[in-house]
């Protein structure tokens, strides 16, 4: 791959208004985007039908039509509301790869929670801003590199098995290892920024709490 | 010196509408998104927000009208004028919406009519300043090109400090 493909974010909301904000900010982040007004639309567009929530259309490591990079959806919305989506997501093989982050105009606390528990990456309170925007990439990265070590670790592990066979010993087993560690590093910081998002919003002097952990008013 | 009179003119304007509190920070986030891709980004959002809110404004006299309110509906309409008035920045209408919001759910009908009003007036008040103020801009914008075509000189407009 000699140019460096765009990430491409999904964004789900029912307000025209709010799509076409979110579009904009996510272009300007130089993201592909595509919006959808509804969770029912998303999963469509995923791949994922609603009826048959078994269905596998692709396997793990994600051989969609289209690639999708990151999810962003509102909460509120007529039907199937942002939190349902997210568990469609996380409950699909194919799909809970890719990172979720949930908008709200609303802030409340026991909402944010319930949606991080489920898996979502960030919970931004709305109108969003472009500092939120700009806490999206480590999520995409991540979720690539994550994509990209499992390959790695598939294709080591066939390199393994292969030298064992001609009685040759290699430290091979080192990247994995250290790519193992670096992971739960990332994911201990992770889950640190998160518990610091919950806390921070609760600071009085704050005028908007805010659920995206370290930005800076 | 016109062209810079009538930059100052757009530029007291807008600053008079946020000290009056009729727009806020998420104004000037509109402002900063816009840029040469889309340079009539901010217009196109706010005349949605026309279009929405008088749609909005319609549905809610209607459902207040109804013999039996169905204080849900009213709350659902209230909610999604409250949002898009946040996403474009005018705080006034948002926060009539907010205190709409509180007697949607004390399901009190007469106190409803009254924060309908009152969200009527903030919305009629934040529309006409905010035509002002695109006219304003449109004329110095057109004053600058024509200044511009005339002297050779480029200066980016768009991202103005407001």
């Amino acid at each position: 791959m000699a140019t460096e493909s765009q990430f491409h974010v999904l964004a789900v909301d029912d307000s025209l208004i709010d799509r076409k904000l979110i579009e904009k900010l996510l272009k300007n982040s130089s993201y592909q985007v595509t919006t959808v007004d509804s969770g029912s639309k998303a999963l469509e567009f995923l791949g994922l039908h609603e009826n048959d929530p078994n269905t596998p259309s692709v396997s793990p490591n994600s051989h969609q039509e289209v690639e999708v990079n990151l999810i962003i959806t509102d909460y509120c919305m007529p039907g199937m509301t942002g939190y349902d989506l997210l568990k469609k997501i996380k409950e699909s093989s194919s799909l809970r790869n890719i990172p979720v982050v949930i908008m709200s105009s609303e802030n409340v606390p026991s909402r944010i929670t319930r949606c991080l528990e489920e898996g979502a990456e960030e919970f931004f309170l709305k109108p969003v801003q472009i500092s939120d925007v700009n806490r999206l990439k480590p999520h995409m990265m991540k979720a690539k590199n994550k994509d990209q070590q499992q390959e790695n670790q598939e294709k080591q592990e066939k390199q393994d098995e292969e030298s064992e066979e001609t009685e040759k010993s290699e430290p091979g087993s080192q990247q994995p290892q250290q790519q193992h560690q670096q992971q739960q590093q990332q994911q201990q910081q992770s889950n640190n920024n998160k518990r610091k998002a919950i806390e921070e919003g609760l600071s009085p002097d704050r005028t908007r709490p805010r659920y995206s952990g370290l930005t800076v008013v | 010196m016109e062209v810079v009179q009538m930059q100052r003119r757009f530029v007291e304007y807008a600053a008079s509408l946020f000290r009056e509190g009729f727009l806020d920070g998420q104004f000037t986030q509109l402002q900063q998104l816009q840029d040469e891709s889309n340079p009539d980004f901010v217009v196109e959002v706010v005349s949605l927000f026309f279009e929405d809110s008088e749609k909005l404004l319609n549905d809610l006299s209607r459902a207040l009208d109804q013999q039996n309110v169905d204080f849900k509906r009213v709350d659902s309409h209230v909610h999604q004028l409250k949002g898009s008035s946040s996403s474009i920045g005018a705080q006034r209408v948002k926060n009539a919406c907010i205190a709409f919001r509180n007697y949607c759910e004390e399901q009190n009908t007469d106190a409803c009519l009254s924060c309908l009003q009152q969200v009527k007036q903030e919305y009629s008040l934040v529309k006409s300043k905010l035509e002002t103020l695109f006219r304003v801009s449109a004329r110095s914008l057109l004053l600058k090109d024509k200044t511009n075509l005339e002297s050779g000189f480029q200066t980016s407009f768009s991202k103005s400090d407001c």
